[in-house]
Formats: structure tokens, C-alpha cells, sequence
């Protein structure tokens, strides 16, 4: 597009535009390194757009506020780094249970604790899934350029909005911090999924019904629909409940309204795999060192591809069984000590070698570290 | 087993990588950022500008990368230096291993006074910002008009916008002062 | 405002949902329900449009309260009750929004939003059913269970400070506070009506009675016995600021205790939303 409009901006904007353009307006945060620029995007832009900006006295508060501004209504977000992901666990869990549209962006740093505040780390990966206790099914997606902040974040709220559950945006330091050339879609370009509201009378809606796709319409505070939300595991009439006939399918509601569409969440990037032997898996930050060493190693005749994973949870299994059926060897980096490999060395057949390349010093995997590492399992 | 191929792999030649180093309150990243702005956005091609930094504000060591390609850009950061700028002799210290050999070099004199190659250009970047253009302030601004002389990779207009969109109000003057004489001290050095 | 007059005990039943299951959770004699009864009509005296209204609570005995209202109402999670409120006024300033806590759920684990709403002067008014102790899971001490006195993880008397959740609120900037108790039933309602119709941050801290296990514990007898406490050892604050702190000495003091005007929080963020979006066009 010729007059499309080209800005260069850091990954933590290009979430914050990305929200924007999904119809994002409320954000409620603290701030943290590395993900600030965020929460100072959105206290710039959104009394612009007449939307609402808070700065909460702590991440709890701060998750507590998006999920009441999503329950009235509002298209609303969060932005965190590893401490105060940590901090916002249990409301994140209040958000499963109470199938509450909301993204949490998590601009990942060394841990565990205050640990590496400005520099890189992917060890989150396994939180976003598990962090909050009790059994759900989880959504998070991780951009790995400027522009891709921007696309997934817009997917991570329809995502989220489409499917009534909290979504994780995996950001890493490096994503978040570096800045590119981003061309914002114009009004139209992107799908924005807005949630599916009721339209059956108040006497007859229940606002956590089963539906066919196992997701209830869901009306903000003040639409005509009065309703009550609890954490306590309820029934379809949001009422607590200690009943076997309705715990079951209260969770597995949860489970299955996204397991059941994970084709449609699942989101993989593949480069050079038709004729691949050896696969580079990874995502974030890592899968751009991936694609640099891919591209290296093909220029000096290696039968090398990479696959980037767009969505990290749940986890694209078979998309990952069908891209590696003709690779013998997959070599996964992670900013971690070894996190998603568990799930590769789970869903990819036995006959396959799986080789980690990890690094936790807080610095950037180098395509030079995954070139020797390729060298060494060829 | 044991098929070697790293001793024939070549440092991709569509990239053109830059660093600019220094202190904490230099201005590196400013720099950085107006150069990416002006070659991302005037000159239409693919830049990614990324930093690194400890917690001060002020001080430390400072450095900040631009990558520029006609193609997509997949690692985000200098894999081998094609210019380094280095404001402080710390800088210099840490990042001269990473430039190429044929790379080019720009030191300020005025803070670099050991140089252990003999292939560079050194201008006097914070005493010509202080003497000719009033400000110390603005000695980044300096370093800029000559790397757009020295490399060739941004036009000295182009780059004179990108400086006035970023600055503040009321600089305007300075820092268009501050490119001129970076780009004339440059020139002549110019091999 | 409605034009028919109502039985009081009809006013209570009409506020109540439809369909959900009684007996509530709390014990009989329980100051819990008297606060809701004493809430209901305060609000159906102002009239409000119950569509309108939106009350959350926390985790605790009081905390169930809203459950049982036919209104908007989120139960959410123990301390957060005003954050999540906090979203909701910021999202829908139209709504009022009611929050109701205990004195664990607000001053405890919730400590840091209670001073935090107070200091924004977002209005939300707050309802602290002070009880004095964890009644909820059993009869634990809380920031309120008074000096020497005895619960389940104080067996030998309690040795620490308290905090006095009005005075607290005072110092962080709440712009109305009151104070009243479960024996002083209309003087709740008249309590609850002022701090409704108040702009601004608002706190009620309604003492109330724990006679299953405070009252157990402590030897105070049963609902009624301690209700008798409650109008015993109370004074107006008028009577009150001719007294000495050491008439005053285990006394709760009842009434306004403390009014000031002061902007708004989500007004003062529409005058800036309206300024920038204007400079916009």
C-alpha cells in the first residue's frame, strides 16, 4: 500500500497500537522494566480516544481493575513484567473462572525475583500455561518483530474476546525494546472480533449457559442484564455450586471452548522445511536468530528449516507432528533452561533426536549459538 | 555425523550494521533512533534499532545498534560491525572487536585518546559542540553529520529533518548548526 | 422514587433475587443481614434504578452480602474488592458502584487498596462490616480484634496493635466516613444514605457481631447479648467530643465522623479526556 502510514516506534508502542485498533479502551497497570513504555503509551493515547487510562497501586489492583472494566463492558488490558505477571496470578485465575475477555501483556525478563530487570529472558513460557492454580485451558501468543506486536496483539483480543478468557502476550525484552519500521493498518485491514452479546430477554438469559461452542454471550454491568460473578466455581446461573453434575461441566467448559477451536488458535511461521533434515524450533526473539541462521546455513548448503511458534499455548502439537514427519533432528533455543522443549519432546515421535540450545544470562540467543549447535548434532 | 560447514558460511552481505557507544546520557540511543527514523522512514528501507543498557539514567556504558537491509531483517541485533561510533574510550575498549575489518571507525578525541588501530577517523565531537555550536549537549548531533558524511548511508537533509522531528522546541537552530559542522569537520578528514 | 408505600419487609423481599437459594450462608442472629436490610432501603430511597448499580465484595461473611441482591454483582477475590470496583466505576462513571468488606478482606490482605481508593477519592462507597475477626473460616484475629482478646490463632490473648478503619480512611482522604453499628439500625440506614448520596470516596464502617466465635471466645454470649454490647458501649459523636479519651475508652463512637469536599477522581479524568480529545477536534 502506497500511503500506508510508516512510523518506526518500539515493540512495547506497537502493542499499544495494535490495542488500540482492537477497540482497547481501558488499561489499568504498574509500572514495571521492561515493559513501562506500554503503560506510558497508553497514558499518552488513550485520553485521546476518550478511553480510560489507570496507574494502579500494584499489579494486583491493576489485573482487578481490567477485569472489572471488561465485566462492564470495556475492551481493556494490562501490561506486566515476570514479578508482577507473578503478582497477578490469582485474579488472572479469577479472570478463567469467571470467562472474562481480557490480554496481559508479559514483557519477559531474567528470574526468577526481581532477578535481570533489563535484559532478555523467555522463562515465563511455562507460566503463561500453569500460573494460576486449578485447571483451565490457556491462551498466549508471542510477536517476534514490531510489526507482529502490532498483528498479534489484535489477534491476542480476539482471541480473547471470541473465546471469554484472559489472553497472555509472550513479549521479551528484546521485542519489546527494539524498534523497527511498522506500516499501522489502516480501519478494516485486520478482523477485530467484538464479544457476542445476548439477545434473548433478561428473564431467559443465563449468563454462563451451554452453548454449541461452549461460549456463553456475555452483556456488560448496565446493559438490562443484571447478573452475579463469583470465583467460586458456579453454575450456569453464576451461582456457587458444590455439585458434581455441574463442577464437570463447568470445567470442562474451560477446557474444551479452547481445545476444541485450537486449530483456529494455533499459528506457526515455516521457513525451508520442505526438504529440511534438521528443524530450528523457537519463538520470540530467538525464532529471529533462527531465521538468520536458517538463511546462513542454507548458503552454505545445509538442509536446515525453522519453525517459529506464533502460538505458544495451547500448544500447536499437530501442526508440529505434521511440519517435523520428515526432519530426524529439531533443534529448540529457548531464553530458558528448558521450557516449551518439554512440550516438543512430548508431541514430536521418538525416532526424532531433539537438541536444546539454552541460554539464561539475560543476553540474546546469537545466530553464531545456533549455527555451532547445528554443527554439532549434524 | 560430523558434516562441517561453519568454516564456509559468509556474514550476510545485505546488512549494514551501525553502533553507536558512549556513556549514559550521551545521547546514543537519541542518535540511534533519528537514524533509524530517517533511513526506516525517508529512505524507505528495512531498519531495526535496538539498545542495551544497565539501570542508571546516567552513566554506564551505553550502546545502541542500527540495522539497515533492502530485505527483512530476522536477527535484530549487530552480528559484525560495519561502523562503530565510540564517544568514550570504555566504548571503544568493549566494541572494537566487533567491527569488521574493513569497518569503519569513528572515535571522539576529545574523551578516546588510545587507539589501538591506525585506520580511523577521530573528530573532536564534544569540544566542536561546546566551541562551535554552543552546546554540549548536542555533541551526538555532531557525530551524526559526520557519519552521514563518512558512510554515505543517510543524506545529510534527510538526516537534518529526522533531528528537527525529534528535538524539542527551540533547538531547532543548534542542532541543524550541529549537523553542518559534523558533516564539514568530516569532510575534510574524508579519505 | 417509587410513589407506592412500600412494608419495609416488602422493600427488603423486592431487592432480592429471584431464584437464588435461602437460607443465606451466614449464621442465624448474624449482624450481616441487618446491614443488607438496613442497605436495601437506603437504597430504595434514593430511588436508584437497580440496573444501575453495581456491588462488589471480596472474600469473608460480609463479602456474600451482594450475592443475595438483584443488582450487578461480582463476588471477587479476598482484599480486591475495590480495584476490581475501581475498573468498573472508571469504565461505566454512571454506575454506582457499592463495595462491601470486612475487616480482614479490607484492612489485612486488602490494606493497600483500601488507603489507595481513599486517597483517589473515586466514588465508591464502601460498607466495612467490622466483626472483629475471620468469621469465615473460623474465628481467626484480625486487624480489629481488640487487645487481649481471644480468637483462634490469638489463644492467648491478642498482643498486637489495631487499626481503626475510619481513622485510617481519614488519614489517607476519604471524603466521608461514618461510623455505626448493627444495634443502631436507623441510624445505619440514615449513615448509609449520606454516604450513598455522597460524591467522592465514602466509608461506613458498620460494627457488627461475631457471637459464633468472637463472641464464643470472648465470652460476650449470643447474638442478642452482644447487640446489648453494641448499645451499651456506644456514643453519638456529638455527645462524644464533650466526653474525655478516658470516658471514651472502649466506646465506638457513632455517626459522621468526617466530611470534606474534594474532586472526584473519574470526573477530573473526563475534564482531561475532554481537553485532549477537543485539542484533537
Amino acid at each position: 500500500m502506497a500511503n500506508k502510514k510508516k512510523k518506526l516506534m518500539q515493540g512495547n508502542m506497537a502493542c499499544v497500537e495494535g490495542a488500540i485498533y482492537s477497540g482497547m479502551q481501558f488499561f489499568a497497570g504498574y509500572p514495571i522494566t521492561p515493559s513501562t513504555e506500554i503503560a506510558e503509551g497508553c497514558s499518552r493515547e488513550l485520553p485521546k480516544i476518550g478511553g480510560r487510562f489507570i496507574q494502579m497501586e500494584d499489579e494486583i489492583g491493576s489485573i482487578a481493575a481490567v477485569i472489572g472494566a471488561s465485566i462492564a463492558g470495556m475492551k481493556s488490558f494490562t501490561a506486566t513484567s515476570g514479578p508482577g505477571y507473578s503478582l497477578m496470578q490469582e485474579n488472572l485465575g479469577y479472570a478463567f473462572i469467571t470467562e472474562t475477555p481480557l490480554v496481559v501483556i508479559n514483557v519477559q525478563r531474567g528470574g526468577p525475583s526481581t532477578g535481570l530487570p533489563t535484559k532478555v529472558s523467555q522463562s515465563d513460557t511455562m507460566q503463561a500455561r500453569w500460573g494460576p492454580h486449578g485447571d483451565y485451558a490457556a491462551i498466549a501468543v508471542a510477536p517476534s518483530t514490531v510489526q507482529e506486536c502490532h498483528t498479534e496483539t489484535v489477534r491476542a483480543f480476539n482471541l480473547s474476546e471470541r473465546f471469554r478468557t484472559p489472553v497472555t502476550i509472550l513479549l521479551d525484552e528484546v521485542i519489546g525494546h527494539s524498534r523497527g519500521v511498522i506500516s499501522l493498518p489502516e480501519k478494516g485491514e485486520l478482523e477485530v472480533y467484538n464479544r457476542v452479546k445476548p439477545t434473548a430477554s433478561p428473564e431467559e438469559v443465563l449468563p454462563f449457559e451451554m452453548t454449541p461452542n461452549l461460549v456463553s454471550p456475555m452483556a456488560g454491568y448496565g446493559e438490562g442484564y443484571r447478573f452475579h460473578v463469583t470465583g467460586l466455581t458456579h453454575d450456569v446461573h453464576g451461582f456457587s455450586t458444590n455439585r458434581s453434575d455441574e463442577i464437570f461441566p463447568k470445567l470442562d467448559k474451560l477446557h474444551n471452548k479452547i481445545l476444541n477451536y485450537r486449530d483456529e488458535i494455533s499459528k506457526l511461521r515455516i521457513e525451508n522445511m520442505d526438504d529440511a533434515e534438521v528443524a530450528f524450533i523457537s519463538y520470540g526473539s530467538v525464532s529471529r536468530a533462527a531465521l538468520q541462521a536458517t538463511a546462513i546455513a542454507r548458503e552454505a548448503g545445509v538442509k536446515v528449516g525453522c519453525i517459529q511458534l506464533y502460538t505458544i499455548w495451547p500448544f500447536p502439537e499437530k501442526e508440529l507432528r505434521q511440519i517435523c514427519a520428515n526432519c530426524s533432528k529439531v533443534i529448540v533455543g529457548e531464553l530458558n533452561m528448558g521450557q516449551i522443549i518439554h512440550e516438543i519432546e512430548r508431541v514430536l515421535p521418538g525416532d526424532i533426536e531433539i537438541h536444546a540450545k539454552q541460554r539464561y544470562d539475560g543476553e540474546i540467543m546469537t545466530p553464531m549459538q545456533l549455527l555451532e549447535k547445528l554443527e554439532e548434532v549434524l | 555425523m560430523g558434516y562441517k560447514f561453519i568454516d564456509r558460511i559468509k556474514v550476510p552481505e545485505d546488512r549494514f550494521e551501525l553502533r553507536l557507544s558512549g556513556s549514559g546520557g550521551q545521547g546514543m540511543i537519541f542518535a540511534a533512533v533519528v537514524l533509524g527514523e530517517a533511513i526506516g522512514l525517508a529512505e524507505g528501507k528495512n531498519v531495526v534499532q535496538s539498545q542495551s543498557y544497565g539501570p542508571e539514567a546516567r552513566g554506564g556504558a551505553s550502546k545502541a545498534d542500527v540495522v539497515i537491509s533492502a530485505n527483512e531483517i530476522f536477527y535484530p541485533k549487530a552480528m559484525k560491525l560495519d561502523m562503530l561510533l565510540a564517544m568514550t574510550q570504555e566504548a571503544l575498549d568493549s566494541y572494537l572487536k566487533d567491527l569488521k575489518e574493513d569497518g569503519v571507525l569513528i572515535v571522539d578525541t576529545s574523551l578516546v585518546t588510545d587507539i589501538p588501530v591506525d585506520n580511523y577517523y577521530g573528530l573532536d565531537f564534544t569540544h566542536l559542540a561546546k566551541n562551535e555550536v554552543g552546546h554540549i549537549m548536542v555533541a551526538n548531533v555532531v557525530a551524526l553529520g559526520a557519519i552521514s558524511c563518512f558512510t554515505g548511508i543517510v543524506g545529510k537533509e534527510v538526516l537534518t529533518n529526522a533531528v528537527l522531528k525529534r528535538a524539542p522546541r527551540g533547538t531547532e537552530d543548534k542542532n541543524r548548526k550541529a549537523i553542518d559542522v559534523g558533516f564539514e569537520e568530516a569532510s575534510k578528514l574524508k579519505k | 422514587m417509587a410513589t407506592v408505600t412500600k412494608q419495609k419487609s416488602d422493600v427488603v423481599l423486592d431487592y432480592l433475587r429471584p431464584g437464588k437459594k435461602f437460607p443465606s450462608v451466614w449464621c442465624p442472629g448474624c449482624g450481616n443481614g441487618i446491614v443488607m436490610g438496613a442497605l436495601i432501603r437506603a437504597i430504595d430511597k434514593l430511588g436508584w434504578d437497580r440496573d444501575n448499580i453495581a456491588m462488589v465484595s471480596g472474600i469473608g461473611c460480609s463479602s456474600r452480602l451482594p450475592i443475595y441482591l438483584d443488582v450487578h454483582t461480582l463476588h471477587s477475590t479476598h482484599g480486591r474488592a475495590l480495584p476490581f470496583a475501581t475498573g468498573i466505576k472508571f469504565a461505566k462513571p454512571g454506575m454506582k458502584v457499592i463495595v462491601v468488606t470486612g475487616d480482614g478482606d479490607a484492612l489485612a490482605i486488602g490494606g493497600n487498596h483500601f488507603i489507595h481508593a481513599c486517597r483517589r477519592n473515586i466514588d465508591i462507597t464502601a460498607i466495612l462490616i467490622n466483626n472483629n475477626i475471620y468469621g469465615m473460616t473460623g474465628g481467626q484475629g484480625s486487624p480489629t480484634t481488640p487487645a487481649e482478646k481471644i480468637s483462634t490463632t490469638t489463644p492467648f490473648g491478642n498482643v498486637e496493635k489495631q487499626f481503626d478503619p475510619c481513622q485510617l480512611a481519614i488519614g489517607a482522604g476519604a471524603s466521608y466516613v461514618a461510623r455505626t453499628t448493627v444495634y443502631h439500625t436507623p441510624h445505619m440506614e440514615k449513615m448509609l444514605l449520606a454516604a450513598l448520596e455522597h460524591k467522592g470516596f465514602s466509608l461506613v464502617e458498620a460494627v457488627s457481631n461475631c457471637h459464633t466465635y468472637f463472641g464464643r471466645l470472648n465470652r460476650q454470649g449470643d447474638a442478642v447479648a452482644m447487640l446489648n454490647l453494641f448499645k451499651e458501649n456506644s456514643v453519638m459523636k456529638g455527645k462524644a467530643s464533650k466526653m474525655t479519651d478516658e470516658e471514651l475508652k472502649g466506646k465506638w463512637v457513632l455517626g459522621t465522623l468526617h466530611e470534606h469536599e474534594a474532586t472526584e477522581f473519574c470526573d477530573e479524568y473526563q475534564k482531561l479526556v475532554d481537553a485532549q480529545m477537543s485539542k484533537r477536534g
